[in-house]
């Protein structure tokens, strides 16, 4: 950010609910049907046709609500007019000036808080695709629309314009991703656009200014778009106000390939959407009941999962900053559950965590079917030295791969025995015997010496057995014999 | 409540073009003289101050009318298509859109 | 028998259950009266001669295979044509929808065929329901069975001709301001407006969703308690439907009127024709002659009624009628572009009432007019309410004439929108309170057209208003 300038942020994200129907009719919310099956008289906004509000639709927008600590409030729908051929009754209901869920808050993994302005229920349009050669809206000779996407659920978070850098904005992201995901109502997937993020970008001098006339960006479909779209919107921004021109407020889309926002229309365009309240539809009014009983059915969410996995090495005193990176790439693969029951068989936490973050992360969703009783039993075989660390990942990966089984019969199918102790013992003598030099520098040597000593003796052991022996085994054998 | 002032050509001009409503300038004369005696005849309650009266929109007071999220038939395509102005490839063809929804 | 020699519709369903008379041979009898009149009178969109023939025969095969096709046995049913018949053309009289058919059928339409009615047709009416004369239909004007040269009223006119006429001794109409019970009384017919809520509106093309009910047109009270009965009760497609049982008033039409407390709403007395408060006044007679209590009563709100209603139902509409743009069903009219087309669509398709509702509507709804325009109508329609509450704190019913003149003539009003407007003026408050109503005939004019009289009660009290009805059409030949 360019000295002297401070940037402001707020974000409105669009969530896909995964309910089984969509939010006013019983069309199933399914993606990449084939065009237009999934459609009745209300998602295609027939005439006579009308809506009738899904429950899990509510329980998962209060669920929403819950987990972003926002009041959950009585609310009503209205219409917001506007003629577009996606749009199948050319208007949409929304929740407009009374909204299910208003005045939350989120904390970033940094103790960051940005406000919740509200999350309310809105239904989504259909999906138009553009003829023409650049298959885009601008230069297309004709569109045509697919309304198996009319209708489903949609929950939009609006954030208070409390964030300052891309950073912080991408970090919101990541964690309202993460959040949306434990709640069960999303599977937040940006790319497939069940997750989809508008900015509001402004600049100022200094916190003490007003707010700067803001800008609002389309079209961010990953959280790497968003950060550099914020960065060069702020820029643009600053550019003009200090050649002496002013920010017009407008609406801009992000070009991902030229890496640069472009108008789409401005304020003084603004439309008028004639907002009332839907008549084909009732207050919806949640008790105090219904509202615990959605609260209580909550799994912990993102912030206490880490919590949980950061309590485990309290008595090692804490995690490392690498070991923090790793607790955070756990929870958001939501594989803390391998962690914690590897930790609760009394495997060593540290181990749990690198097994899990470093090997079972690359297979996750493979990781989060697997029995924890297997993972725990493999790695209780690689802390008893019955399997070394390159073993031990061997066959993490098979039991991925397969969907689970017995680490001990895998290992044993492939040949992986602990060496006997004689053995290891004469693989030593051979490479001491063929290495005297480095040996008598390891006997004498410093600190730093005899760490890559080690190294080097272990590996040597390590290529004459071809990988069987544990180097941890090694490493104790090199210091008995030293004395 | 000040009641607005007297509807002009403009403004219906302006309401026809949300309303995507052509009108020649015939229609135009004709429609503002029509709609501002209806809106004149609406005084009667434009200009009382019901400052104190909440609005009613459902005169029937009920809440929480909710579906269970179970899938239900839906259409056949071709039944619904066969209704179409012009489709191509199993969706609805339209003309040129030229600019995105507002 | 009635006295114009029709049967009705409870005699007719019987005739048919019993196996006296074959739905096949009521029917004919119906589509010989529409052949011999239709063409004079234009009560029909579409008559649905074949479709209806089919039906007549399943269910005279279900009586003969010793099953009962249910209350409706037989008995022919005109449809509004804003009322959704899967593969039948629907059209709200609109150039728009000229020749969509419904890939669904609307619940009443379905809860008729499941009590063995016959779908007939489909009648004529004003354009999406907006209108009071049945003259802004694109297929031409309804005329008034009782003298052609003047209408049937409206929006509901097609629906109340074809009854007057003799064509179906059943029709279904939708009341927004009025819509079933001014043509009624301008066809010498009984209407009935429900409950909001009692009635489903799925498949009831909207008008103005917070003020469209489904009700039925007859020649006798009985007949339309027994339509209504059919066509009641919750439905879950409907999120305004209210839920309770199926109505049950057949059964409490012949308790009388003996200790019942009657207001003369004098507010619907003020500015009606002098031969049509003399009716209003000899009914109060009749019904005080049988027991009840009659007094004036002053709802002085009611007279904001219609100008709340002229700000609320355009809003709601021009809404509603967005979604005719061409893409997906009905008209187009092909241009360049989607917005070209969309607006030379809508400008083609749509007639000049309704063209002028939507202005209004969105004018009335666009930013800076809200507040002082629908919002405010909102709150008086609050004050309605209020107004009701206050009257039904005393009374049990209301009674009023159902429009302030009989038929007037074709052409009279059509230049002139605010006076046609103002024939809904004592119909309109019951909609804005949601509350039913009845209109019942009741004598002629001094032109020696029908007269109307409308009978107002609060929320769900369809079973006495149609009590108070059933004692005015035993007592309606006096003169
Ligand atoms: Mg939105
Ligand atoms: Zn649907």
């Amino acid at each position: 950010m360019k000295d002297g300038w401070v940037m402001v942020i707020g974000l409105e994200v669009h969530c896909e609910l995964k309910t089984a129907t969509k939010l006013f009719c019983g069309c199933p919310n399914l993606f990449g049907d084939e065009p237009n099956t999934n459609i009745c008289p209300v998602c295609l906004g027939l005439p006579g046709s009308l809506p009738v509000l899904n429950e899990r639709a509510v329980e998962m927008a209060m669920a929403i609500g819950t987990a972003l600590n926002c009041e959950i409030r009585p609310s009503t729908f209205h219409r917001k007019n506007y003629f577009y051929p996606d749009q199948a009754k050319d208007y949409q209901i929304s929740q407009y000036d009374e909204p299910l869920n208003a005045n939350g808050y989120l904390v970033l993994p940094d103790g960051f808080r940005v406000g919740i302005e509200r999350a309310h229920m809105e239904e989504d349009t259909g999906k138009t695709s553009h003829a023409g050669t650049s298959g885009r809206i601008h230069g297309a000779d004709y569109s045509l629309v697919d309304y198996n996407r009319s209708g489903v659920p949609l929950v939009e978070i609006v954030s208070g314009p409390d964030m300052r850098t891309g950073e912080q904005a991408r970090a919101y992201v990541t964690e309202l991703r993460a959040i949306l995901v434990a709640t069960g109502a999303s599977d937040g997937k940006m790319e497939e656009g069940s997750m989809r993020v508008d900015a509001n970008v402004s600049v100022r001098r200094s916190e003490d200014e007003p707010f700067g006339t803001r800008c609002e960006i389309k079209n961010l479909n990953s959280v790497r778009s968003l950060g550099r779209a914020i960065e060069y919107e702020a820029e643009r921004q600053i550019a003009l106000i200090e050649s002496g021109e002013s920010v017009v407020q407008q609406t801009r889309h992000w070009d991902e390939d030229a890496g640069r926002t472009s108008a789409l229309r401005s304020k003084e365009e603004a439309y008028d959407y004639r907002y009332f309240l839907e008549p084909d539809l009732v207050p919806l009014v949640p008790d105090a009941e219904w509202i615990d009983r959605v609260a209580s059915s909550l799994d912990p969410m993102p912030a206490a999962r880490r919590a949980a996995l950061v309590d485990l090495f309290a008595t090692d005193g804490g995690v490392s900053d690498a070991q923090q990176d790793l607790v955070t790439t756990v929870v958001d693969l939501s594989l803390d559950p391998l962690v914690i029951a590897a930790a609760s068989a009394g495997v060593a936490p540290s181990l749990a965590l690198a097994r899990t973050a470093n090997e079972a992360a690359k297979s996750a969703e493979a990781a989060g079917r697997l029995d924890p009783a297997s993972f725990v039993a493999l790695l209780a075989l690689e802390e008893s030295g019955a399997l070394t660390a390159t073993q031990a990942k061997t066959v993490l990966a098979e039991l991925l791969e397969a969907g689970g089984g017995d680490p001990a019969a895998i290992a044993k199918a492939r040949g992986f025995e602990a060496m006997s102790t004689d053995s290891l013992a004469a693989a030593v003598s051979e490479a001491i015997d063929a290495h005297p030099d480095e040996w008598s520098r390891f006997c004498q040597g410093d600190e730093k010496d005899e760490k890559k000593l080690t190294g080097f003796f272990t590996g040597l052991v390590m290529k004459a057995t071809k990988g069987q022996a544990d180097g941890k085994a090694v490493a104790a054998e090199l210091q008995r014999r030293r004395g | 409540m000040s009641t607005p002032e007297r509807l002009s050509r403009d403004d219906v001009a302006h309401v026809a073009a949300l309303a995507r409503l052509e009108l020649t300038e015939e229609e135009l004369e004709r429609y503002t003289g029509q709609l501002a005696q209806v809106l004149e005849h609406a005084k009667d309650v434009s200009s009382l101050d019901l400052s104190g009266v909440a609005p009613t929109a459902h005169a029937m007071a009920v809440v929480n009318v909710l579906r269970p999220d179970e899938v239900r038939p839906t259409l056949d395509r071709a039944e619904v298509l066969a209704e179409a102005p012009e489709v191509e490839s199993d969706r609805f063809r339209v003309p040129r859109i030229l600019g995105e929804a507002p | 028998m009635s006295p114009t020699g029709l049967g009705d519709a409870a005699a007719l369903a019987d005739g048919v259950r019993s196996g006296g008379v074959s739905a096949a041979e009521v029917l004919e009898g119906y589509l010989d009266r529409i052949d011999a009149r239709e063409g004079e009178i234009h009560a029909f969109n579409l008559v649905t001669a074949e479709e209806a023939r089919q039906a007549a025969r399943a269910v005279d095969a279900r009586v003969a295979a010793g099953e009962d096709p249910g209350p409706l046995a037989g008995v022919p049913v005109a449809l509004k044509d804003n009322l959704c018949t899967r593969g039948v053309a629907t059209t709200c009289s609109s150039r728009i929808l000229e020749g969509w058919q419904p890939p669904y059928d609307a619940t009443v339409v379905t809860r008729l065929a499941a009590a063995g009615a016959v779908a007939i047709g489909k009648t004529n009416m004003d354009e999406f329901a907006m209108g009071s004369s049945t003259e802004t239909s694109a297929t031409g004007p309804t005329r008034n069975p009782h003298d052609t040269s003047r209408v049937p009223g409206g929006s509901s006119g097609g629906s109340a001709a074809a009854v007057a006429a003799g064509f179906a001794p059943l029709a279904l109409g939708s009341d927004t301001g009025g819509s079933i019970r001014q043509p009624a009384a301008l066809c010498g017919v009984v209407g009935l407006k429900p409950t909001y809520g009692t009635v489903s509106r799925y498949g009831l093309i909207a008008f103005a969703s917070s003020l469209d009910q489904i009700g039925p047109f007859a020649r006798t009270v009985a007949d339309a308690a027994l339509l209504f009965d059919v066509i009641g009760g919750h439905d879950p497609a409907d999120s305004t439907s209210l839920e309770r049982p199926a109505p049950a008033i057949t059964s409490v039409l012949d308790r009388g009127v003996e200790g019942l407390r009657v207001g003369i709403l004098s507010e619907h007395l003020d500015g009606a024709a002098a031969d049509v408060v003399a009716r209003t006044r000899m009914a109060a007679d009749v019904l005080a002659g049988s027991g009840a209590t009659v007094e004036e009563v002053s709802v002085p709100e009611v007279k904001l009624g219609l100008s709340a209603y002229y700000l609320i139902a355009p809003g709601e509409a021009s809404s509603n009628l967005a979604r005719y743009d061409g893409v997906r069903y009905g008209r187009r009219v092909a241009a360049e572009d989607t917005v070209t087309m969309m607006t030379q669509t809508r400008s083609q398709g749509f007639g000049a009432e309704v063209k002028r509702r939507i202005m209004l509507g969105t004018y009335v709804l666009s930013a800076g007019y809200m507040d002082a325009y629908y919002n405010q109508a909102l709150r008086v329609r609050s004050m309605i309410i209020e107004g009701f509450a206050r009257a039904y704190g005393t009374f049990d019913v209301l009674l009023g004439p159902t429009a302030p003149t009989t038929a007037f003539a074709l052409g009279a009003k059509t230049e002139d929108p605010l006076a046609m407007y103002l024939s809904d003026v004592c119909t309109i408050p019951t909609n804005l309170a949601g509350h039913p109503a009845v209109s019942v005939p009741f004598g002629v004019g001094d032109d020696g057209l029908p007269i109307g009289i409308q009978i107002l009660g609060p929320a769900l009290s369809e079973g006495t208003i149609m009590q108070v009805a059933t004692v005015l059409e035993a007592n309606g030949g006096v003169s």
